[in-house]
């Protein structure tokens, strides 16, 4: 009846786990009473399940972000603290196979389900709105990415107290991952979560392709996209070639363990090398998916806080596209270790070098934007700075490793964790922190806090180098990444500098808590009533704080890159018009929210085996699908007269304000 | 009622929902390119294993030439057929659509039934996918098409309920000819598929 499922799967001899699990329940506990006693379920429902409004599915993406951050960090406190008192005969407090979990879960959860949703989040709030759009070109499968997402996170979280996570790694090298190896539950639900969710991140992809390509407001050519723009396209067009690999090889992975079958498996013919290179196809360029948006947030924040119009804004673009491009021809330098000869190492050693060089001409695009500006220094702007130099420094570690021989020594040891660390957290992270921050005002009518937000800034900053730069210096003295323990002394002082760096990290993660409360409770006296709290460029902050549902009453018209600089310049920005129009927008559907939860329980019923919840839930995505596929009566009207009113109100904002 | 006005808000919506019939169809386009990378990838992994035969049997040993010739010429003959009912969608005869599709879907049904079979005797020969490697990707790669053939087929019914319910209204059209992209992909995958599975196999 249940599979593989029964009552022993839950860990209850683990005290940690289910602390955590009885945390996770307590706390989910109190979000359903809170929600009941002050009777918000139908707002929950109307205004955000069933939304199929861009601007809220940016918010929900954010928060699942944020929820699995917290997890992430917990992990990596987890670990660090492991490390730092598990040395001579000491086994620390946590078994090893507990501790692989951590480390498997850790790398998951902060690409798959804290960078991902961060991103297509920050997206989805900024992109439409920037190029003058009303929303997305298909806002229901915008709702259904958003809640396939959610599925695979579900699926995650469940992990933890039903079962148990993969401990072969975020990246589940194979023959590891074969059911000879891991015959455990843990390999499928890494399978599931990461295959569920990937299909709503190729989805994402496929929406912002052609929103950004065929809905740009008259005037707005290609070259005179802002930059964030320009950076989306990128990571969608990488998102559209390379998921479909991890789709691929996970599928292969998932008939091994199912259905025997001999792909990557050490008999009967089977390759893991196979495994290993179409998994660091979608890998790699997975790294610039995530990064390149965060360039574009970076060179967004730039030319705002130095009030001056991006530093060769061509070459930004064509450095974007270089990457882009390169980002397919460089896999192999994850295992240069594979055996595959000098000639292809030389070959993936220089191109993962060249791709230095856009980055380079990037970080020198952003350094003469600063140069001769009047710098704001806002903690946007802070966190940019924190990135150009961290970042420069991982950046070169990457090429160092980039050359084959060094990588033979380097390969697998902590000297490779730090690297990916300082390149993801600075390329990645602190820019969806700046983009948070920057874009928080616009999303929600006002702003955070800037003293904590600077505080926190502080102890991130300061805490991420306490934390990485000892791993370094640990690669060199030969200690691998992933030790549950260890014998060697002379390592244990480096691992304890690293935790202190995780637990200054962890005290900018509480000031971020705090400035977000505070800066709740201050709303009313700091509200953002013009709609453009930064002096902003481009359109978005054209539009009021949060912005009407449609975005913009009348589409703007561009006639130069920053194209609401150029509008402030020529005055005309807050042109009013007479006359209004009625504008068509799609209904709110619940069918996305349906489908995520039969896609849940489909996953669920393939981790533990439960055929029939399998089938039936297949059936119901089916069904669900082709009903949603007849429905044509999918928008809806706002008359004339509700956009006039909704506009003159906020103009008399403005005015106020002013 | 300002007719001018009436006249200019129409021809907007009118070209509104133009433009969200075109933005369809470009991303099912995008669609079909990561598809066909998924494609990409499984072909890449047959021509690596397809010589893994752990002491099992061959592809000269399993397939029959003959028999796929036959399968492979229903499936271009469900193509050609579903050329002929989009130029009577063109023609807006919804009858003669009706008739087409389920020509097409009959032949489609044809390919499946004889995929079907054809994996269904392997297997009962003890020649299944967990013989080998490259009885694994063979089945994989012919599976993972045959799969999609399946989906094109059930999307066809739907279409045909639609055509009968609905008519041959503009989102039905849009949707018709979106099912006609992924019919002729299929068919091009097909010919990559016979050509490198089956023809370089008895080679």
């Amino acid at each position: 009846m249940f599979g593989k499922l029964s009552l022993s799967a839950v860990p209850y001899h683990d005290p940690i786990v289910m602390l955590a699990v009885g945390g996770a329940i307590v706390t989910g506990l109190l979000i359903l009473v809170l929600i009941t006693y002050f009777r918000k379920w139908t707002i929950l429902w109307q205004d955000w399940l069933t939304s199929v409004d861009h601007k809220k599915i940016g918010i929900m993406y954010i928060i699942i972000a944020m929820v699995m951050m917290l997890r992430g960090l917990s992990e990596a406190f987890m670990m660090r603290a492991q490390q730092a008192i598990a040395a001579g005969g000491s086994h620390g407090f946590l078994p090893p196979d507990h501790f692989n979990q951590l480390f498997s879960a850790h790398g998951t959860a902060m690409i798959i389900f804290v960078a991902m949703p961060f991103m297509v989040g920050l997206m989805n709030i900024v992109i439409p709105p920037q190029i003058g759009a009303r929303d997305v070109a298909f806002p229901f499968l915008n709702s259904l990415s958003l809640w396939l997402t959610a599925a695979g996170f579900m699926l995650m979280m469940v992990s933890l107290g039903v079962g148990e996570f993969s401990q072969a790694g975020w990246s589940g090298y194979a023959p590891l991952t074969e059911l000879q190896y891991s015959p455990g539950v843990g390999v499928d639900y890494w399978i599931w979560a990461l295959q569920i969710a990937g299909v709503g991140s190729l989805i994402t992809s496929i929406n912002f392709l052609v929103t950004i390509l065929n809905m740009r407001a008259p005037g707005m050519t290609l070259m005179r996209m802002p930059v964030f723009v320009w950076t989306s396209l990128s990571s969608s067009v990488l998102i559209l070639l390379s998921f479909p690999v991890l789709t691929a090889v996970l599928a292969m992975l998932t008939l091994d363990r199912y259905l025997g079958m001999h792909f990557f498996t050490n008999t009967l013919g089977g390759n893991s090398m196979m495994y290993v290179n179409l998994f660091w196809m979608w890998g790699h360029p997975e790294v610039y998916i995530v990064i390149l948006p965060a360039f574009g947030i970076y060179s967004e924040i730039t030319a705002t806080f130095c009030r001056k119009r991006l530093f060769s804004y061509t070459s930004m673009v064509y450095a974007t596209a270089s990457i882009m491009i390169l980002s397919f021809s460089v896999w192999v330098h994850h295992f240069f270790t594979m055996g595959a000869g000098p000639n292809v190492n030389i070959f993936f050693g220089i191109t993962t070098m060249i791709i230095a060089v856009p980055t380079g001409v990037k970080i020198f695009n952003w350094l003469f934007t600063m140069y001769r500006g009047r710098v704001r220094f806002t903690s946007p702007m802070l966190w940019t700075l924190g990135f150009i130099t961290a970042f420069t420094v991982g950046g070169m570690t990457g090429v160092l490793l980039a050359t084959p021989v060094a990588d033979f020594v380097l390969h697998n040891s902590l000297f490779l964790v730090a690297h990916f660390h300082n390149v993801l957290i600075p390329g990645a992270l602190f820019g969806y922190i700046a983009g948070y921050i920057y874009w928080f005002p616009k999303a929600f009518g006002f702003p955070l806090n800037e003293m904590w937000g600077k505080r926190a800034f502080w102890f991130w900053m300061i805490g991420f180098y306490f934390a990485f730069l000892p791993l370094y210096a640990l690669g060199f003295m030969g200690m691998p990444r992933r030790l549950a323990y260890y014998d060697n002394p002379a390592w244990q002082p480096f691992l304890i500098v690293a935790t202190i760096g995780i637990i200054l990290i962890l005290t900018g993660v509480a000031c971020q808590v705090v400035q977000l409360i505070v800066s709740i409770r201050q709303r009313h006296s700091t509200r953002d009533l013009t709609g453009d709290p930064w002096d902003g460029r481009t359109l978005e902050w054209a539009t009021s704080s949060p912005p009407p549902v449609y975005n913009f009453a009348e589409i703007p018209v561009v006639h130069d890159l920053d194209a609401f600089t150029d509008m402030k310049e020529n005055n005309r920005a807050n042109k009013k018009t007479d006359q209004y129009h009625d504008i068509h927008m799609p209904k709110n559907t619940a069918s996305g929210l349906i489908n995520g939860v039969f896609a849940f329980l489909f996953g669920f019923a393939m981790v533990w085996h439960i055929w029939w919840l399998a089938i039936m839930s297949t059936l119901g995505l089916l069904v669900a699908v082709i009903f949603h596929s007849a429905d044509d009566d999918t928008e809806y009207t706002i008359p004339a007269a509700e956009v006039e009113r909704i506009e003159k109100s906020s103009l008399r904002q403005s005015a106020s304000a002013a | 009622m300002n007719t001018d006005a009436t006249t200019i808000d129409a021809v907007a919506e009118g070209s509104e929902h133009q433009h969200a019939l075109s933005n369809q169809a470009f991303g099912f386009w995008l669609y079909i390119m990561s598809d066909l990378v998924v494609f990409a990838a499984i072909f890449a992994t047959y021509i690596v294993l397809g010589h893994s035969y752990a002491g099992g049997p061959t592809g000269k040993d399993l397939f029959h030439l003959p028999y796929v010739f036959g399968e492979t010429l229903l499936l271009l003959f469900s193509s050609a057929s579903y050329g002929l009912a989009m130029l009577a969608l063109y023609k807006n005869r919804k009858k003669s659509v009706l008739t087409w599709l389920t020509v097409t879907f009959l032949l489609g049904l044809g390919f499946v039934s004889m995929e079907l079979n054809e994996f269904h005797t392997m297997i009962s020969e003890g020649n299944g996918p967990e013989r080998s490697a490259f009885l694994s990707a063979f089945f994989t790669l012919v599976g993972t098409h045959g799969a999609h053939v399946i989906c094109g087929l059930i999307w066809m019914a739907v279409m045909a309920a639609q055509v009968v319910s609905k008519g041959l209204t503009a989102p039905v059209q849009s949707r018709l000819l979106r099912l006609s992209i992924f019919w002729h992909f299929l068919d091009i995958v097909w010919v990559g598929v016979f050509t490198v599975v089956y023809l370089m196999g008895v080679m």
